[in-house]
């Protein structure tokens, strides 16, 4: 939406989002299908909130309630969660650290096109005879007990956006690693870009395990081979491992992004410098490596036996450790500080005891033997959606206020800023707080109905009042989002007055090269220093003003994913006798995403020049200069 | 980025050196080569010689050990410049590897 | 970068598969592939290890019965050479010797091929002894590791053959400089990953 794409026709604009591998206009397609498969999982979350807004209610039959939760919880996880964080690492890691562009422009694209596909056919599976209905973590004994091909279409579409999220990990990683400013020490980057780091490192080591998972289920389902299927010697415990290695990294994967976004917030609008830099960089650097140390303890009912619990009982409580330091570093920041609250500041200080709340819970279910208790029951639905939503999303929501601006150019209203975090607030610990308490009066997660003899109707309801006030909220959200576009005030360089990385020094939105000429870093919060000793210009320069080399825009991407996506439409129905069409739906789609990958290896791309007369051009167009 | 690639002509004398150099690095690579074949030699001996299995199986997957050690430094350079991060994430690599592969030859439940 | 900069072995750098930008990031990203590639393989050697010799009652096969040594010692140790020759096709590139690492990496194209055929010949041996994929826990564990394995073949000699073709005419630049460097990291990795699989699978299989 940037002032250029505007002056082009519709069809125009489209194409050139198909094509893009500007990592600004990339963050902007992952914010919005995040934010579209975010309503999807809205709405099932709802349908959820009304079966079980009464005793015996049969709004929702059996199946399809089972349909329905495990569709919340992948779309919210897989399709919303990440790729939202994804879409604000997009836009802003490489703003931080002073690089043109990602490493890898064109697998960032790929990246991005394959998750899409893979949710696309993930959702398609609701019109195409069934929804997957084995819980978002697919335990291997339902799974394969699923008639139908949801489970399938779980399998597939996941494995299509996994690889999309690999990809986006490791661009991301190499990004941080080569492409930094002359100046960006490691123990100079913004916490943000910090978090984004141990994030896609998170991403590189555990998706491989789900990747396997999935395939091996594939094999189970569709080809007959027997990982799972007891009776030929199989073992369900192996799914398990499998997605705990990976899904237990998966909560640090959302997590840390979110406390990188808190972490910018707090300084920002304290206006003082974060608090113990180098123990919160720390500290998430721990907690990406224990975070791959405790994933058992989603497993402590299985019987792995007292010496397997009691270690992953401890190592669980140790990783409360770190994530302790950093809240009391946020606390420390903001202490003293010269306090705005501002619609994401009031986010980032509700997050706090949100998250805390989760967080005690959280350590709580680290002892094994009370575990055995709580296992299952809605104490654990309150326990992960305090920690999700109390972290993950409340920073999601901090971070669209916050980055607004800068991806879009024009500030989102502070007014309906708040109406929209008050309801959401207020509508969220008044779902889920209850269902603590629901959870210890015994029930259980998962069963689409309860008796009116149980006790649990009050408590219900008021959850789901509470659910209703959420979806309010957003809903101002989304009106808040169209009237900004509508008004399209343009702001300057630092919309907040008060930024203080590099991000904020350029205008909003960036040009398509970010820096006419590469920063130079003097220090932590680059910008602020620049600022406080009256350099009008925001930053001081590492190179003169000459040439830049960009990448060329390349459909490629898009006819890589889509064959893909074709791909998996035969294996889907490969093995149907009814259906002859599929094999050769297969070979087609698999022909379309080699033979496109083979022409991207055979033909070289170069990319092209921008001289050094454009860019002055530019400069004077005032483009450069949003104050 | 346009100015990254500067281009250098080495000296006759700069160039016979580096070239002498690599010509030794290749050397070395062969009798790495001659460890890697002799290890193996020893593996597959051992096994078809019939030791008790308490035996052969540590010193077998030692050897294994060994051997990637050999490819990872030797053949892949991972000793060399400019591979500092690179070594890092092959550990943590292996470090989730090492574990996922004790958990579920320990663990699972059978 | 200008692609049609021509080089000498003089003027060619002494590591052209970071003497670029471009180069750095492949470089580094590929690392990281492989990291998350242990990460993977890791899986699957672990999902064997858990279901080795398992499977319905009366099962036929075991891997003590099964697996036969001296194909394994003959695959090992030609996949052993073609690491050799790649590491001697690496050793001409940078030497800025086109043709020397074409026929290095023409020898290693028929060593990785020569391997690929022994393996494909063992699976159709034990499919054809009735040791089918979905014969047991086992045989599918067997099949998978082994098969992700010769997959990873297959995609490293199809990857040597598209590069030798498409730069058969235009010899060494910078632009294809890291892309012969990353063909042969592969390929050392495929190697790294035959050895736990001869040492884990055939060797500790044979003694049960």
């Amino acid at each position: 939406m940037s002032s250029i794409a505007q002056k082009k026709g519709f069809g125009a604009t489209i194409w050139d989002f198909m094509t893009t591998v500007d990592h600004k206009k990339i963050a902007i397609l992952y914010l919005i299908s995040g934010g579209f498969f975010f309503l999807v999982g809205g709405i099932e979350a709802m349908l959820i909130r009304i079966q079980l807004a009464k005793a015996g209610n049969d709004f929702l039959s059996a199946g399809t309630y089972n349909e329905i939760i495990t569709m919340h919880g992948t779309t919210m996880i897989f399709l919303a969660a990440m790729p939202i964080l994804l879409a604000f690492m997009n836009a802003i890691m490489p703003l931080q650290i002073g690089a043109r562009d990602v490493a890898f422009p064109f697998l960032n694209s790929l990246g991005f096109w394959l998750f899409f596909f893979g949710g696309i056919f993930l959702n398609l599976s609701w019109f195409m005879g069934g929804a997957p209905d084995a819980g978002w973590t697919n335990y291997a004994s339902l799974a394969l007990a699923s008639e139908g091909k949801g489970i399938d279409f779980y399998s597939l579409g996941l494995t299509i956006s996994g690889f999309g999220t690999l990809i986006a990990g490791i661009n991301f990683l190499v990004t941080i690693i080569n492409m930094r400013a002359p100046g960006m020490t490691y123990m100079r980057m913004p916490l943000f870009t910090w978090t984004t780091f141990v994030a896609s490192a998170l991403i590189l080591l555990a998706f491989p395990p789900l990747t396997v998972g999935l395939f091996f289920m594939v094999f189970d389902r569709m080809f007959d081979s027997n990982f799972f299927a007891v009776e030929m010697g199989g073992n369900t415990i192996i799914w398990e491992h499998l997605f705990w290695i990976f899904g237990h990294p998966e909560v640090y994967i959302l997590i840390l992004p979110a406390f990188g976004i808190f972490s910018e917030i707090f300084a920002i609008f304290s206006r003082k410098r974060l608090f113990g830099y180098t123990a919160l960089v720390f500290a998430t650097i721990l907690i990406g490596f224990y975070g791959f140390m405790v994933w058992a303890h989603h497993m402590f009912t299985v019987g792995l036996g007292p010496t397997a619990n009691a270690v992953f009982a401890l190592a669980t409580m140790i990783i409360a450790v770190p994530t302790g330091i950093k809240i009391f570093n946020w606390l420390l920041t903001i202490w003293g500080g010269n306090i705005s609250f501002t619609v994401p500041m009031i986010y980032a200080v509700a997050f706090i005891p949100s998250f805390v709340a989760g967080g005690v819970t959280g350590v709580m279910q680290a002892i094994a033997p009370l575990d055995y208790q709580l296992h299952d029951s809605y104490f654990i639905v309150a326990h992960f959606h305090y920690v999700i939503v109390g972290g993950v999303v409340l920073a999601i929501l901090a971070g669209t206020h916050l980055y607004w601006p800068k991806m879009f150019g024009t500030m989102l209203s502070e007014k309906l800023g708040k109406w929209t975090f008050w309801f959401f607030f207020i509508g969220f610990h008044l779902t889920f707080f209850i269902q603590h308490f629901l959870g210890l009066m015994g029930m259980p997660r998962r069963v689409y109905t309860f008796g009116a003899d149980q006790g649990w109707d009050l408590f219900n309801a008021i959850s789901s009042a509470g659910a209703v006030l959420m979806a309010i909220g957003i809903i101002i959200l989304l009106v808040n989002v169209v009237m900004t576009t509508i008004k399209n005030e343009r702001v300057g360089n630092d919309p907040w007055g008060d930024g203080r990385t590099l991000e904020w020094a350029i205008p909003s939105p960036p040009p398509f090269y970010n820096f006419a000429q590469t920063p130079l870093v003097r220090g932590l919060d680059t910008f602020w220093i620049e600022k406080m000793e009256g350099n009008k210009k925001g930053m001081i320069f590492a190179e003169p003003l000459g040439d830049i080399h960009m990448p060329n825009n390349s459909f490629i991407p898009f006819v890589i994913s889509l064959g893909m996506f074709i791909a998996s439409f035969g294996a889907l129905y490969f093995l149907d006798d009814d259906k002859p069409w599929a094999l050769p739906v297969l070979i087609i789609g698999l022909l379309i995403t080699f033979g496109s990958m083979l022409v991207r290896s055979l033909k070289d791309d170069l990319g092209f020049h921008i001289t050094k007369a454009e860019l002055l051009e530019d400069a004077k167009g005032g483009k450069t200069d949003g104050h | 980025m346009a100015h990254d690639t500067h281009i250098h002509v080495r000296s006759q004398a700069e160039f016979e050196y580096a070239k002498k150099k690599r010509a030794d690095e290749m050397k070395g690579h062969l009798a790495t080569f001659a460890i890697m074949i002799f290890l193996t030699l020893i593996a597959f001996t051992m096994v078809a010689a019939g030791f008790s299995a308490y035996l052969i199986v540590p010193i077998i997957l030692l050897l294994a050990g060994i051997q990637v050690i050999l490819q990872l430094y030797y053949f892949m350079h991972m000793s060399g410049k400019g591979h500092g991060m690179v070594a890092f994430f092959m550990f943590c690599g292996m470090f989730v590897a090492f574990i996922t592969v004790l958990a579920l030859v320990t663990i699972v439940w059978w | 970068m200008d692609i049609n900069q021509k080089y000498t072995p003089q003027s060619w750098p002494d590591h052209p598969e970071t003497a670029t930008m471009e180069g750095k990031n492949k470089f580094i990203g590929f690392w990281l592939l492989l990291a998350a590639e242990t990460v993977t393989f890791a899986s699957l050697f672990a999902t064997y290890l858990a279901l080795k010799d398992k499977g319905p009652s009366g099962m036929e096969f075991s891997a003590a019965g099964l697996f036969e040594l001296p194909l394994v010692f003959a695959m090992t140790m030609i996949l052993l050479t073609s690491s050799l020759t790649s590491v001697y096709a690496m050793y001409h590139m940078k030497n800025h010797n086109f043709k020397a690492m074409q026929a290095w990496l023409g020898i290693t194209v028929l060593l990785g091929a020569t391997f690929l055929g022994l393996e494909i010949y063992e699976f159709n041996h034990y499919v054809h002894l009735g040791f089918g994929f979905t014969n047991s826990a086992f045989s599918s564990a067997f099949y998978v590791l082994v098969g992700t394995h010769g997959a990873h073949v297959l995609f490293g000699l199809s990857w040597f053959i598209a590069l030798m073709l498409r730069n058969a005419k235009r010899g060494l630049n910078m632009y294809n400089a890291p892309k012969f460097y990353l063909a042969s990291l592969y390929w050392h990795f495929i190697d790294v990953v035959w050895v736990f699989i001869f040492t884990v699978v055939y060797l500790m299989g044979v003694i049960g």
